[in-house]
């Protein structure tokens, strides 16, 4: 919604830079601050690092530092896909039947809402690690699978069901034509929230796992680093964390958006 | 009551029924008692409105003809022809909105029926494309519903409810969110395909003036529980054209209509 005067009609052009812009100047500026003050008060390193110390670690320690995050967006991979198949074929199972919905989903709520932190020492505990780790993060991540898809099934337009039913429509076709690209728009949400959880699943996971196992994995990195006093390898692998994080989130808005992009509100410019 | 029934039948039964409906009745699960009970008779080819104010139950009558919910009571018998039994009922439905699918192009949408009805991809597209091109859309086939105005979907909606071949068509107040010049227009279209067509058309309105506009018969609804009010033939020379809206044979069937139409509004606040 931009109030502007018909004088300043330039509807996109100026408004997304500034929306770029801005935050690049405030990082910026943050930086600075952060460098002068480390700087000027002295401060050591295993205290607080500066930024550019920061960086220089994360270049000196790549070979460490790439192949813990290539462990962790593995893990994360693979928890997004067990949420998203699982929170999906579940939500498909409830909506064929009520009685397995009422059966199973008070438990999808109970394994939602119990911390995972709490749950993953039980799953090292029963598991391998490596399995224990993806399921944290499938635990964390499926719900919104779940319960945005079971939303999409329930919002299918009722006067387009009635076509298909005046048409006589089997279930498959049913669910293969209308409830499928009708719950699209709310399936794709539901997996970009579960893309961001399935990394912190697997971060939460690797740190309950950290001083047990062989962990390799950045959050692994972080505990390890914490322990040895190495804080400028903790702020690095912290780093890359939030880089994963964002570039997860990313990718997934641009498939929602490429998907969408010809018929969803959502995914249209406001002029049109 | 019993008299008129006999009355209906006798002279229905002068051709054949496309539609009959027999001391039907509809309640709700809440208790509400929506339409009833009601005596309906269509001749096949027939164009019929039927009217009545918001609430009435014309649209439910015409969800039960559809099949798309059951009669609580009484019968709705619906002819059908052999041989077509893998395209649905013999019947077109229009919605009161578009009810279009968003995600995919005019032309998917206007095949729907048939890929529901397992009529190969190629023939189905053809079907559409002929079903557009009745419509006065054939450029359209591949956009987006999105991307067309209201009156074009409506009439993207009614090319769907054309491409089985339907032998009935159900129109439940297709144009009333549209602007009255798109409407005229489509008004217009609709009896030029009716005439060329041969179809049955019950259509469902609450404007007098559409319904005299466009049916041989209309059915006056009293408010709810909905009955009929009166059934007025509207005869006058065809094909009917814009100088039949300003006729004064028009406006003498409109003065009528209205009428028989003021006793269900009598007692109701003005809304």
């Amino acid at each position: 919604m931009n109030a502007h005067t018909p004088a300043s009609a330039k509807p996109s052009g100026a408004p997304s830079a500034v929306r770029f812009v801005l935050p690049v100047i405030v990082f910026a500026a943050g930086l600075a601050a952060w460098e002068m003050v480390v700087r000027i008060r002295e401060i050591p390193p295993y205290v607080l690092p500066a930024p550019s110390v920061i960086f220089l670690t994360l270049i000196k320690d790549w070979s460490v530092l790439s192949q813990s995050l290539a462990t962790t967006l593995l893990t994360t991979l693979e928890g997004f896909v067990a949420a998203s198949i699982g929170g999906i074929a579940l939500a498909l199972l409830f909506n064929q039947s009520k009685w397995v919905e009422y059966s199973l989903f008070p438990y999808a709520v109970v394994l939602q809402v119990t911390p995972v932190i709490a749950i993953a020492p039980l799953l090292l505990i029963y598991l391998e690690q490596q399995t224990a780790v993806v399921v944290c993060a499938f635990i964390v991540a499926f719900f919104p699978v779940l319960s945005n898809t079971t939303l999409g099934l329930n919002s299918v337009d009722r006067n387009l069901a009635g076509l298909f039913q005046l048409y006589g429509a089997s279930p498959p076709q049913t669910l293969r034509f209308l409830k499928l690209p009708a719950a699209l728009p709310y399936i794709l949400g539901g997996l970009r929230i579960a893309g961001g959880l399935s990394l912190i699943g697997a971060v939460v996971a690797e740190i309950a796992a950290g001083t047990a196992g062989a962990g390799s994995g950045l959050a692994y990195r972080i505990a390890e680093s914490g322990y040895r006093l190495n804080i400028p390898r903790m702020f690095a692998a912290l780093l890359l964390l939030s880089l994963a994080g964002i570039v997860i989130y990313g990718v997934l808005a641009v498939v929602s958006h490429l998907v969408l992009r010809r018929w969803h509100e959502s995914a249209l410019g406001k002029e049109s | 009551m019993v008299e008129s029934r006999t009355s209906a039948i006798v002279e229905a039964s002068l051709t054949a029924l496309a539609v009959s409906l027999r001391g039907v009745t509809k309640v709700y699960d809440t208790g509400v008692v929506a339409l009833g009970p009601l005596d309906l008779a269509v001749r096949k080819g027939e164009f019929i409105s039927l009217l009545g104010p918001s609430g009435c139950g014309k649209s439910t009558a015409l969800r039960l003809i559809a099949g798309l919910s059951a009669a609580s009571s009484g019968t709705v018998r619906v002819a059908r022809h052999e041989g077509e039994v893998q395209i649905g009922h013999g019947i077109g439905f229009v919605f009161q909105e578009p009810t279009l699918m968003p995600w995919t192009s005019v032309r998917e949408n206007v095949r729907l029926p048939l890929k529901l009805g397992g009529i190969p991809k190629a023939e189905g597209r053809a079907r559409a494309d002929a079903a557009l091109a009745s419509v006065g859309l054939a450029d359209f086939a591949d956009a987006f519903p999105r991307e067309l105005s209201g009156g074009m979907k409506m009439r993207v909606s009614l090319a769907r409810a054309l491409v089985t071949d339907p032998d009935i068509l159900l129109m439940d107040e297709p144009f009333a969110a549209l602007d009255e010049i798109t409407r005229f227009r489509l008004n217009n279209d609709l009896l030029a395909l009716w005439r060329s067509l041969g179809k049955t058309v019950i259509f469902v309105t609450h404007s007098v003036f559409e319904s005299v506009y466009l049916s041989q018969r209309v059915v006056v609804m009293t408010a709810r529980p909905g009955r009929i009010q009166a059934d007025i033939r509207i005869e006058t020379v065809e094909p009917r054209g814009e100088e039949f809206r300003t006729s004064a044979a028009y406006s003498d069937y409109c003065r009528r209509v209205s009428a028989a139409l003021a006793p269900s509004y009598s007692g109701q606040s003005t809304l």
